[in-house]
């Protein structure tokens, strides 16, 4: 396969730098730092050490026997990453990105956040560098994700209520980007999710592509050969393009991300871009987005938060079109039902992000032979969405 | 030689700078934006900036969010625009029009329809707040194609190579964000304001406009001074907010308008 991306940020036709004028000479810079920095010995050096002292890496693969004999087909292994310090795949990203930030000198970090888990990934990682820290969030996601709220908070991070639009991630996004043209000389912007202006997508999936790569080695550890399926959530798309990126070049091993359905597909009622979106540019990203015939972006709805966002990060929409990964999505309901399946049978509470991938899995396994494996990243733990619809 | 470079010479000749205007259509409907239009005109303003309002404006303060969501809820439109655009021409409207967008609505619509819409209904000129230069080079055949002006923006990030190429593709005028940051009002000039556009009249050979966050006539003065025009936006959108409540708008805005552009 090419290498994606190219120079400019395209993944094939998708990505780019859709930004206001004040912001490319700042990605430049970003994208300099980043291509400088991360690859020499000194930065991997530490951010392995953090990884692997204060992270909690490498995350196990377990074997998910029960609920592998409950739906009778295909072998179920999980990628742990809700066994990850702060409970999500997010915090790869966020230590990596911080370490990154502290390189180029920038002393206040901002993110978004949806769910929370990358706001607290976020504000954890600066709190372990001892830099300010500030979370955008909208207030439907606040209210729904309050414990999330509770820990930015504790963490010493600033939580600011965005209460503009639909009052979830996109809207934060916005703020996020209105609070780095205004102080981009001192800010630098943690983006939590593989989308956004080049480099972000390249940038994220670079710090959870070692996802991918601890899993290729475990599943030929334990079966001696690669999995059939790989299985993932994907709102923005991070955790993946983290399970993906190591299997790219392995022909044989499908790939499908698993979207939103909401209520349905019916327009303002879920978050699956590939079922009723079309081509346009949202905060900075030429991809797959949901929104009207006058091109306003249309408003969102799923149980998770996480998932929650009316655009796909570009490198998902570039797989999509070359045919290496398809796209699924599942409702609310089928998640809901995910969540408590593998809870039950399996004594793992994933996050309602994860029980989306789940809910394809319960669908999917069934119709797989006994011989074929499918590998799903278990990308966070569910604490979080105990006091919401579930409880 | 279009509508805006015809505006421009005759500024230089009377050794006058240009008022730009800012507000966004629709806001708080469309027929209301013709009439305020009309009002802007005939209060001495040279130019019109027309926002096209879209749902997640992120180069935008909360007065010009706020203007875009009203907008929006009163059924407003891209096509819509574009049609009243045209019906204030065919009532004899010449003041020059930029339309002011993000990229998207604009590309759901399709280079090649949009700039030939522009083109029919009297749109002088576009400026898109999200497309930087190196994205823009279909866009800007395109919209040359049909004889408009690319107006691009400046900012104080900016760097020196990029000003040459933004230089080269702009046609109109040259939009220079004054600070960095969102639109709307601020308390003050930034101090390094009068040696950026020094500097960018080294690189820049076309008229130079500067914008975001000038609010009275004071500040006008002061930054008309250095370039060879200004922008206000939110102040005159804060006006148009107050109206929804009382009926004095139009007034409201002739007097703020002539205020500027007494001083100018």
């Amino acid at each position: 396969m090419e290498q994606v991306p190219n120079p400019k940020g395209y993944f094939g036709q998708f990505g780019g730098k859709f930004v206001p004028e004040t912001l490319v000479e700042p990605l430049r810079e970003l994208e300099e730092a980043f291509l400088n920095y991360v690859p020499k010995a000194d930065f991997q050096k530490e951010l392995t050490q953090i990884l692997t002292t204060y992270v909690g890496r490498p995350t196990p693969l377990t074997f998910a026997k029960r609920l592998t004999d409950h739906l009778d087909g295909a072998k179920i292994y999980l990628k742990r990453e809700d066994l990850l310090h702060t409970g999500a795949h997010k915090i790869n990203n966020a230590v990596g990105q911080i370490l990154l930030a502290k390189k180029m000198g920038k002393k206040r970090i901002i993110a978004e956040t949806g769910a929370g888990q990358h706001g607290v990934a976020t504000a954890t990682a600066a709190a372990l560098m001892g830099l300010q820290c500030v979370v955008y969030m909208g207030r439907v996601d606040m209210e729904r994700q309050a414990l999330n709220v509770r820990r930015m908070r504790l963490l010493g991070a600033d939580v600011v209520a965005v209460e503009s639009g639909s009052k979830t991630l996109k809207d934060a996004i916005n703020e996020a980007m209105r609070d780095w043209v205004t102080n981009v000389k001192t800010t630098f912007y943690l983006l939590g999710s593989a989308l956004g202006p080049h480099p972000y997508p390249q940038m994220v999936r670079d710090f959870h592509k070692i996802i991918g790569e601890e899993a290729r080695e475990q599943i030929l550890e334990v079966e001696n050969r690669l999995p059939d399926e790989l299985v993932a959530c994907v709102g923005g798309g991070s955790n993946a393009i983290g399970l993906f990126h190591a299997f790219l070049g392995d022909e044989k091993v499908a790939m499908t991300g698993v979207e939103a359905g909401g209520h349905g597909i019916k327009p303002g009622q879920h978050a699956a871009r590939f079922s009723g979106g079309k081509l346009g540019i949202l905060h900075g990203t030429y991809t797959y987005l949901l929104q009207n015939q006058d091109g306003q972006i249309e408003n969102t709805h799923s149980i998770s938060a996480g998932l929650d966002y009316p655009a796909i990060g570009p490198e998902h929409s570039y797989l999509e079109s070359i045919n290496r990964a398809r796209y699924t999505y599942v409702v609310d309901e089928e998640a809901k039902l995910g969540f408590k399946l593998i809870s039950a049978l399996e004594g793992i509470i994933p996050a309602l992000e994860t029980a989306h991938a789940i809910a394809y899995v319960i669908k999917q396994a069934p119709k797989l032979s006994k011989d074929k494996i499918l590998l799903v990243n278990l990308s966070g733990r569910g604490d979080k969405d105990l006091e919401g619809s579930l409880s | 030689m279009s509508r805006i470079d015809d505006l421009f010479e005759e500024l230089k000749e009377k050794h006058k700078k240009a008022f730009v205007a800012y507000i966004t259509a629709g806001d708080p409907n469309l027929e209301k934006t013709k009439e305020f239009c009309r009002t802007l005109a005939s209060s001495g303003v040279d130019l019109i900036e027309l926002g096209v309002p879209f749902s997640d404006p992120l180069a935008d303060g909360p007065t010009n969010q706020a203007a875009a969501e009203r907008a929006l809820a009163s059924g407003t439109d891209l096509i819509k625009i574009l049609d009243t655009v045209k019906e204030l021409r065919e009532s004899g409207f010449s003041t020059p029009i930029v339309l002011f967008s993000y990229l998207n609505p604009i590309f759901n619509m399709g280079y090649e329809t949009f700039a030939k819409r522009c083109k029919l209904s009297g749109v002088d000129g576009v400026l898109v707040l999200d497309l930087p230069i190196e994205e823009a080079e279909a866009y800007t055949e395109v919209i040359h194609s049909q004889d408009l002006d690319t107006v691009f923006l400046a900012a104080p990030t900016t760097t020196s190579d990029r000003l040459s190429l933004i230089s080269e593709k702009t046609k109109g005028f040259l939009y220079y964000v004054s600070r960095t940051g969102v639109t709307g009002a601020q308390a003050t000039v930034s101090d390094t304001l009068e040696s950026e556009v020094e500097n960018l009249r080294g690189i820049v050979g076309k008229p130079i406009v500067i914008g975001f966050g000038i609010s009275n006539p004071d500040q006008a003065k002061q930054v008309s001074q250095m370039g060879d025009g200004i922008v206000i936006g939110s102040a005159l959108v804060k006006l148009i907010e107050k109206g929804s409540v009382s009926e004095a708008t139009t007034d409201a805005l002739s007097s703020f308008a002539r205020g500027i552009s007494d001083v100018l």
